[in-house]
């Protein structure tokens, strides 16, 4: 069930005036899971665009304790900051969130937090996935799309597909993993509440897309249409998986049946990085698409739901 | 407990560190974001469900803000010190009641004085 608008909470834990880009995806993420937590919430972050959200100076837009660490040391530094508040006895009302991008998952966290799932640490794991370094100058990372030219895939774009991080976390047992999109905050903001809500019981994964105006190319304020879209045409399922239970969320649970999916040139066709495709190129995120359908309904036909 | 001048001048030096050494939540982190705008949104409230049906219901500008620029409020107000104009709220707006009108055409931006 979808939580009412006019139920939502008022404070807010990132204060405006951000340097974050026009039309953010990850902004509008970042604010409703910090909603979520609420201010009794620490935060881990490696480098990442989120890290531009962390201010300068003395000063910062976030409410909340952060602590900035190396991409390869989120998970790590999470943990750390985890048993102390285990320590001090205040593990119950205080959460720790390792905020990363997906080149701190994918890429580079990916040693530590595959540590900290297997350790048990209790902490959020958060990838905001815009399927690049974005940060950086858009080069092709483990979590960039088939075809996506960035700048070190100039022309062909990407040849590879995207490497599939939920079923890493799925192999690795999690009590907790959902994926979910910066198109729908009010999804986030229940994620990030059921998320809190499994306190003590290792690490809980959640996978937000992020849009990303510059790096996926179109204008700003396509930015929570282009996320839908991603949930409409099936590409981006949101999801959950409660002790080893997988859960359709409600946005997208009539995407099970395919004839309701959008077609994915709408998506593809909106932003400049997939300029280039050609329809063979179509023909693989199609196949792709209707495999992951696929491998769902198998799974919840297993389980007895459809 | 009262404190005397050296407590006062004890607790300053203190404060001190600390600022120099963490960092302090501030609005307009960035300076005036509002600057980086090229266009403005602009609710028409004949238009607006909120104001229509005089409830917070609707409040998805207030939803899809990443900026946190918009207030849920009757009628929806807009921050224009820290709005960086990209338009989320007038396409996600279901009764199409804000429009992005060019930043020429607007009235100048109040507090302009630019960044820290």
């Amino acid at each position: 069930m979808v939580i009412k608008v006019s139920e939502l909470p008022e404070e807010e834990m990132i204060l405006p005036g951000t340097r974050l880009c026009s039309g953010c995806g990850i902004q509008l993420a970042y604010r409703w899971a910090l909603k979520a937590l609420g201010p009794k919430t620490i935060i881990t972050n490696p480098a990442s665009c989120s890290t531009v959200c962390g201010g300068v100076g003395g000063y910062t837009p976030l409410k909340v304790p952060a602590f900035y660490c190396c991409f390869e040391t989120v998970a790590a530094n999470a943990a750390g900051a985890a048993a102390a508040l285990k320590a001090k006895g205040q593990d119950k009302d205080v959460v720790v969130l390792a905020w990363a991008g997906d080149g701190g998952t994918y890429d580079i966290g990916i040693q530590g937090l595959s540590g900290a799932s297997e350790r048990g640490d209790n902490f959020i794991f958060a990838c905001v996935n815009n399927q690049a370094y974005m940060n950086t100058g858009i080069q092709r990372s483990g979590a960039t799309p088939y075809g996506a030219t960035t700048t070190t895939t100039p022309i062909l774009g990407k040849q590879q597909l995207n490497k599939n991080m939920r079923k890493i976390m799925e192999a690795h047992g999690l009590s907790y993993i959902a994926q979910t999109a910066a198109s729908h905050p009010r999804d986030i903001y229940e994620k990030f509440k059921k998320a809190r809500e499994f306190n003590g019981k290792g690490v809980r994964y959640i996978e937000i897309l992020g849009t990303c105006p510059p790096g996926w190319g179109f204008p700003t304020d396509q930015s929570v249409h282009m996320a839908r879209l991603a949930v409409e045409t099936g590409y981006w399922p949101l999801l959950e998986r409660i002790e080893g239970k997988l859960i359709i969320s409600q946005p997208s649970k009539r995407y099970l049946d395919k004839s309701k999916r959008k077609d994915i040139r709408e998506f593809l066709k909106g932003q400049s990085r997939f300029r280039h495709l050609k329809e063979e190129d179509i023909k693989i995120w199609e196949n792709y698409i209707d495999a992951q359908w696929d491998e769902i309904r198998e799974e919840l036909h297993k389980q007895g739901d459809i | 407990m009262v404190r005397t001048e050296q407590d006062i001048k004890l607790e300053k030096k203190v404060s001190q560190t600390i600022l120099a050494s963490q960092q302090t939540p501030a609005v307009g982190e960035a300076g005036h974001t509002g600057e980086w705008r090229t266009k403005r949104p602009i609710l028409h409230t004949e238009k607006c469900l909120v104001v229509k049906t005089g409830k917070l219901t609707c409040n998805l500008c207030w939803l899809y803000c990443p900026e946190n620029t918009v207030s849920r409020s009757i009628p929806p107000k807009f921050n224009y010190d820290y709005c960086k104009g990209c338009g989320i709220c007038a396409t996600e707006c279901p009764a199409h009641a804000i429009e992005m009108i060019s930043e020429k055409e607007a009235p100048s931006c109040e507090g302009n004085e630019g960044g820290n």
